[in-house]
C-alpha cells in the first residue's frame, strides 16, 4: 500500500512531572524506563513514531493509561509533546505560531470526542456550524454547510433540538457533522463509539465506513475495542504503557504478532474475521470451472456463505477485477473452525 | 451504679462500666477528656487563682503588652484621607472620583424609579420627565417574570410589587431596588473579570483566595467603618460596601464553574481554531452559564441583604424604616418594613432563580414584524409608556395614591401586644429555663477560661484535628484577639455562638433527616427554609425584638433561626446522598428502622452533617454580630460602637478578630470533615 504519508510523526514523547524538557535533554531523547522511575517522571508517550498516509483508516488501539489519548493529542497538538517531531502536509506542526496552528485546525482539521463535547447552549444546526462561526463565516452561509451535514449524518429534522433532547448517538452524530463541516483533510475520532450501547456502537460504526466510502478522508480513529479496531482499520498501532507495541494490518497482527501482549489481544478473536481471502487463495490463474468472483480484500467470515454454498471454488479478484487466485470451501472452513490448511 | 451493687460484684455490669472507663481513658479520647478536664478547672478556680496568688495577668491581658493596632489603624486612614498626596491629585480626589463615578448612575436609576428628571437646582427645578410610574414597573416585573419562567411566577412577582404599593412601602422599596439595580451589575461584572482572571492565572488564584476567604468572614459593620471614614455618610459609601460584600461569592462562582466545563469541551474548542477570547465567549462562558446564573442569584439576595444593613450608612430604603422603627420601638412600623423586605427578597429570589433554571426555546420566526415576535414586551413598553406620561397630569398614575394604601401597622401592634400580654407567662418560662440551664452555665465556663490557657488549649485542639501547622495558627490568632484587649468579648462570641450552633443543629438535623427520608417531609421542609435562607439577616430581628426584648436570649434565637439551614440542608443531603445498595445491605442484613438510621445511614452521613456545622458555625457568627444592635456585649457591639463613633482601628480590631474565629472555626471542621470522609474511603 504505497499511499502518499500526510501526517508523519517520530520519536514523540510526552513525560510529565518535574521540568520534564531538561529531563528529556539530559537522556538525549531517550530515556529507559528505569531513568523515568528513578527521577519519578510519567511517560505518558514513549518515543512513538507513526506514518500515516492519504486516505487510510488509522487505528491507535491500547487500553485505558497506554497513552493512546495522550498521543493523539500530541498528533492535534492540544497537548505539547516534550520531544520528537510531527510533520503534517510537509511541515513541522511543531514548530508552527500558534496562529499558524489556528489556522491549521480551522482548515485542515476535525476531530471527534468520547463524550461528545457539544455545547449545550446551542441547537444542532448551531453545534455544526460553530467552526465556521468561529472563523467568522456569515449565518447564511455557515447554517446552509451545517445543514448539508446535517443531512449527511442523518439527523434532518433534528436540527432545531437542543444536545439534551438527543440519544447519545445522535448526540456523536452532531459531533461527527461539526467535525466535518469544515471539510478537513485530517479527521481525529477519539473513542468516538465508547460512550454507546454496544448496539448503537454496530450501527455507528456502520454509518462510519458508510461515510468514509463516501469522503475518503485521512483518518486517526482511537479505541480500546479490539474488534471494533480489526472491523474498521486498515492498520493498527497497538500501544501498551506509552509505547506503540506494533503498527500492522489487521491480518499480520493476528498472523505475526511481535509481542505478547499482542497476542494476546488476538487470541480470543477469530481469525475468519480479520483473514481476507487474497491470504489463502491458490495463487495463480486456473482455466477450471468457478462458481463466481469475490474481491480480495473480503474477510473469510464475510464470503464463507457463499463460498460453502457453492459447488466450485471462487476466483478472488483485486479491486479493478484483475484475477488473483481461487479458493475452495475447504481452505475457508479450515479458518472457520480454526485448523491449520 | 450504687456502692452497694459494686461491692456486691454483680459481675456483668460492672464489667460494662470498667470497660467503659478503659475505653475513656485509653487512645484518643483520653486526650479530649483531659483537655476538657483541665480547662473546666481553670476555668472554675481561675478568679481564686487570681486572688491566691495576687497575679492579674491570669484573668486579664496585660495592658503594657497589648498590641494598640487600633491607634496605629485609625492614624494610617485619616493619614489617607487628609494628607496623602500623589503629586497631581490627593488621595481623598481619587475616593471623591470613584464616589462620583457611582453616583451618576444611581441618582439616574433613582430619578427613574422615584424622583423624575429635572433641569435647574432647588426651587427653580423644572421637571422635564415623570418617574415611571408604579404601574408600569409593575408591567415590567410582570413581564420580565413571564419572559423568565410562566405566568404563575408573573403573578407572584406582580403581587409582591402590588403589595408595595399598596400597603404604603412603594417610596422605600423603590430606594432599595434602586441600590440593587447599580449593585448587582457591578457586582457581577467585577466577580466575573476577577474570576476570569483567577481561572487563567494560578497565581492570581492564590492570591486572591485569601482575600475573599477573610472578605466573607469579617464581619460587614467592619467594613463600613473605614468606607465610612473614606467615603462619607451616604448611599455611595452603601453601595461601595454593598459591592464588596456581594462580590466574592461570584469571583468563587466563576472560578469554579469555568473550572468545572469539561476538558473535552474546551478540547472541542481548540480544536475548532477559537482564539483564546473565542474560547472563552462562546465556548467557557456559554457552557458554565447555569452555574454562572446561580452566582448571579447569590449577587442579588447578598445585595439586597447588604443594601439593608447598609442604611446605618446612609443607604435610606426599607432598612432605614425598620432601623427607625426599632429606635422608636414602632411595633408596627417595623413589622411593616419587615414584611416588605421579605416580599421584595422573595420576589427577586424567584425571578433571578427562574433566569438561572431557564430553558433555552427557540428563536422567534423572523419574517414575522417585531411587534408580532415579541408581543408581551411591546404590550408592557405600551403601558410603560401610557401610564407614565399619564402621570404628567394625574397624580394617581405617577404615585400609588396614599388615600388608598391601608395600613396594617395597627393590627400588628395589636397582635405583638396580644401575645406579650397573655403569652408573657409561657414566653418567659422558656426563656428562665434556658438562661439558667444553658446559657448561663456555658456563659460562665467560657468567660472563667484563662486567657493564656485559652490560646495554649485551642492550638493543642486545632493541632490535633488539623497538624500543627493549623495548630499553631490557631493559638496565634486566639493571641492576636488576647493581646488586643478583646479576650472577654471573644469568650461573649465563642459562648453565644456555640449555645446557638447547638441549639440549631439539636433542631436542624433531626429536620434535615426527617427531610432526607421522607418526600413529602422534604418538599414542606425544603420550601420553609429556602424561604428562611432569602430573608436579610436584618429582618429576623425584628419579630425576635418584639417578643423578647433585648439581650442574649433575643440575639439567640434570631441566629439560631438564621443558622438553621444548612443544618437541615445538609443533613438532608448526607442522608440522600447515600449508596442506595448500602442501605440495602443493611435492609438484606436485617436492620430495623432504627439500626439503619443509627448504623448505616446517620455514620455515613457524617461528612455532610459536619460541612453542614461549618455552615452554621458561619452564619451564626455573622448573623451574631448584627444582634449587636438588640443588645449582646460582644466582638459585634465592639464593631458596631466603633461603627457609631466611626472609629476604623477600633471597627477593623474588632472586626479581624470575629474572622479570626470564623477561620479558625472553619479550618477545624473542615479537618474533621475530611479525615471523616477519608476514613469512610468517600472522595
Amino acid at each position: 500500500m504505497a499511499r502518499p504519508v500526510l501526517l508523519d510523526c517520530s520519536g514523540v514523547w510526552k513525560v510529565y512531572g518535574p521540568n520534564p524538557t531538561a529531563f528529556m535533554k539530559k537522556f538525549n531523547d531517550t530515556p529507559g524506563d528505569a531513568d523515568l522511575a528513578e527521577h519519578g517522571m510519567i511517560g505518558a508517550v514513549r518515543g512513538a513514531s507513526v506514518q500515516i498516509g492519504q486516505g487510510e483508516i488509522f487505528v491507535i488501539m491500547g487500553l485505558s493509561g497506554s497513552g493512546k489519548s495522550t498521543l493523539v493529542r500530541c498528533l492535534s497538538r492540544l497537548v505539547e509533546p516534550t520531544a520528537g517531531s510531527i510533520n503534517f502536509e510537509g511541515t513541522d506542526l511543531l514548530k508552527m505560531t500558534d496562529d499558524e496552528l489556528i489556522q491549521v485546525r480551522r482548515k485542515k482539521m476535525g476531530m471527534v470526542f468520547q463524550h461528545f463535547a457539544l455545547l449545550p447552549h446551542l441547537t444542532v444546526l448551531q453545534n455544526a456550524a460553530f467552526p465556521l462561526e468561529v472563523q467568522g463565516v456569515d449565518r447564511a452561509t455557515r447554517e446552509a454547510r451545517a445543514m448539508e451535514m446535517v443531512e449527511i449524518v442523518g439527523l434532518k429534522g433534528r436540527e432545531g433540538y437542543y444536545p439534551r433532547q438527543l440519544s447519545g448517538g445522535q448526540q456523536q452524530r452532531v459531533g461527527i457533522a461539526r467535525s466535518l463541516v469544515t471539510e478537513p483533510d485530517l479527521w481525529f475520532l477519539d473513542e468516538p463509539f465508547s460512550a454507546l450501547d454496544p448496539l448503537i456502537r454496530r450501527e455507528m460504526q456502520d454509518e462510519f465506513l458508510r461515510l468514509q466510502s463516501m469522503l475518503h478522508k485521512t483518518i486517526v480513529f482511537i479505541t480500546h475495542d479490539f474488534d471494533e479496531a480489526i472491523r474498521l482499520a486498515d492498520r493498527i498501532a497497538v500501544m501498551k504503557d506509552g509505547r506503540i507495541e506494533q503498527t500492522a494490518t489487521p491480518e499480520e497482527l493476528m498472523t505475526n504478532p511481535a509481542t505478547p501482549y499482542v497476542a494476546e489481544f488476538t487470541r480470543h478473536v477469530p481469525r475468519s474475521k480479520v483473514v481476507r481471502l487474497r491470504s489463502i487463495m491458490s495463487p495463480g490463474v486456473t482455466d477450471a470451472e468457478v462458481a463466481g468472483d469475490l474481491p480480495g480484500h473480503l474477510t473469510v467470515a464475510d464470503a464463507i456463505d457463499q463460498i460453502d454454498g457453492a459447488p466450485y471454488p471462487f476466483r478472488v479478484v483485486d479491486e479493478n477485477g484483475v484475477p488473483l487466485g481461487t479458493v475452495d470451501a475447504e481452505a475457508a472452513i479450515n479458518v472457520m473452525v480454526g485448523r491449520s490448511g | 451504679m450504687s456502692q452497694q451493687d459494686h461491692a456486691a460484684g454483680t459481675a456483668p455490669p460492672d464489667r460494662a462500666v470498667q470497660a467503659w472507663i478503659s475505653g475513656l481513658l485509653s487512645g484518643p479520647r483520653l486526650f479530649w477528656i483531659g483537655l476538657f478536664v483541665v480547662t473546666w478547672a481553670l476555668s472554675t478556680w481561675s478568679f481564686a487563682l487570681y486572688k491566691a496568688l495576687d497575679a492579674r495577668w491570669i484573668i486579664r491581658f496585660p495592658s503594657a503588652y497589648e498590641l494598640g493596632l487600633e491607634d496605629w489603624i485609625s492614624s494610617f486612614v485619616s493619614w489617607l484621607s487628609d494628607d496623602l498626596s500623589f503629586g497631581l491629585f490627593t488621595f481623598r480626589d481619587v475616593t471623591r472620583f470613584l464616589s462620583a463615578l457611582i453616583e451618576w448612575p444611581y441618582d439616574i436609576v433613582r430619578s427613574l424609579l422615584i424622583d423624575g428628571f429635572a433641569v435647574g437646582q432647588g426651587q427653580q427645578a423644572v421637571e422635564i420627565l415623570p418617574p415611571l410610574s408604579w404601574l408600569a414597573i409593575i408591567a415590567i416585573v410582570v413581564a420580565i417574570a413571564r419572559y423568565a419562567k410562566d405566568w404563575t411566577l408573573a403573578a407572584l412577582a406582580g403581587g409582591c410589587f402590588a403589595y408595595l404599593a399598596i400597603f404604603g412601602q412603594w417610596e422605600s422599596a423603590m430606594v432599595t431596588l434602586a441600590s440593587v439595580l447599580i449593585a448587582v451589575p457591578i457586582g457581577v461584572a467585577g466577580g466575573l473579570a476577577l474570576g476570569i482572571l483567577a481561572y487563567r492565572s494560578a497565581a492570581f488564584e492564590g492570591a486572591i483566595r485569601p482575600v475573599l476567604d477573610l472578605m466573607q468572614t469579617v464581619p460587614v459593620f467592619a467594613y463600613l467603618v473605614p468606607i465610612l471614614v473614606l467615603f462619607g455618610f451616604g448611599p455611595v459609601s452603601a453601595l461601595i460596601a454593598t459591592v464588596i460584600y456581594a462580590m466574592p461569592p461570584m469571583v468563587r462562582i466563576t472560578t469554579v464553574a469555568l473550572q468545572s466545563v469539561p476538558e473535552e469541551v474546551i478540547e472541542a474548542g481548540r480544536m475548532v481554531g477559537c482564539r483564546r477570547g473565542q474560547l472563552m465567549r462562546k465556548v467557557l462562558i456559554p457552557t458554565a452559564m447555569p452555574s454562572l446564573m446561580v452566582g448571579v442569584n447569590q449577587v442579588i439576595m447578598l445585595t439586597l441583604n447588604m443594601v439593608i444593613i447598609a442604611s446605618m450608612i446612609g443607604a435610606g430604603g426599607l432598612g432605614f424604616d425598620v432601623l427607625s422603627a426599632l429606635r422608636r420601638l414602632d411595633i408596627g412600623g417595623g413589622i411593616e418594613a419587615g414584611v416588605a423586605i421579605v416580599v421584595m427578597a422573595i420576589a427577586l429570589d424567584r425571578l433571578s432563580q427562574a433566569f438561572a433554571e431557564q430553558r433555552l426555546r427557540p428563536r422567534p420566526d423572523p419574517s414575522l414584524p417585531i411587534y408580532r415576535r415579541y408581543p408581551i414586551a411591546t404590550v408592557t413598553l405600551a403601558i410603560v409608556v401610557a401610564t407614565t406620561l399619564a402621570g404628567l397630569s394625574v397624580s394617581g398614575f405617577r404615585a400609588y395614591p396614599a388615600s388608598m394604601t391601608i395600613t396594617t401597622g395597627t393590627i400588628w401592634a395589636s397582635g405583638i401586644e396580644w401575645i406579650n400580654v397573655n403569652l408573657f407567662d409561657a414566653i418567659d418560662a422558656v426563656k428562665t429555663f434556658l438562661l439558667t440551664w444553658l446559657l448561663l452555665p456555658v456563659r460562665q465556663f467560657f468567660n472563667g477560661i484563662p486567657w493564656a490557657w485559652g490560646v495554649i488549649v485551642t492550638g493543642l485542639a486545632a493541632g490535633r484535628v488539623g497538624g500543627w501547622t493549623l495548630g499553631l495558627m490557631a493559638a496565634a490568632m486566639m493571641l492576636f484577639i488576647a493581646a488586643s484587649g478583646l479576650w472577654a468579648k471573644a469568650m461573649t462570641t465563642i459562648y453565644l455562638t456555640s449555645v446557638s450552633v447547638f441549639l440549631a443543629s439539636l433542631i436542624g438535623i433531626p429536620l434535615g433527616i426527617w427531610a432526607g427520608q421522607n418526600a413529602r417531609a422534604n418538599k414542606v421542609i425544603g420550601a420553609i427554609i429556602d424561604t428562611l435562607q432569602t430573608l436579610p439577616s436584618f429582618v429576623y430581628l425584628i419579630p425576635v425584638v418584639m417578643l423578647f426584648r433585648v439581650g442574649d436570649f433575643s440575639a439567640l434565637i434570631a441566629v439560631v433561626l438564621y443558622a438553621l439551614a444548612p443544618a437541615v440542608r445538609y443533613a438532608a443531603l448526607g442522608i440522600r446522598t447515600i449508596d442506595p445498595e448500602l442501605i440495602e445491605a443493611g435492609k438484606v442484613t436485617g436492620c430495623t428502622p432504627r439500626q439503619l438510621l443509627w448504623r448505616v445511614k446517620l455514620p455515613l452521613a457524617a461528612p455532610s452533617l459536619l460541612l453542614g456545622l461549618n455552615q452554621t458555625i458561619m452564619l451564626a457568627l455573622s448573623m451574631l454580630v448584627i444582634t449587636a444592635l438588640v443588645g449582646t456585649r460582644d466582638l459585634g457591639q465592639e464593631v458596631y460602637i466603633a461603627l457609631t463613633k466611626a472609629d476604623v482601628g477600633q471597627g477593623i480590631v474588632a472586626g479581624l478578630s470575629v474572622a479570626f474565629l470564623a477561620i479558625i472555626a472553619d479550618r477545624v471542621v473542615n479537618a474533621l470533615a475530611r479525615s471523616s470522609r477519608e476514613r469512610l474511603g468517600l472522595k
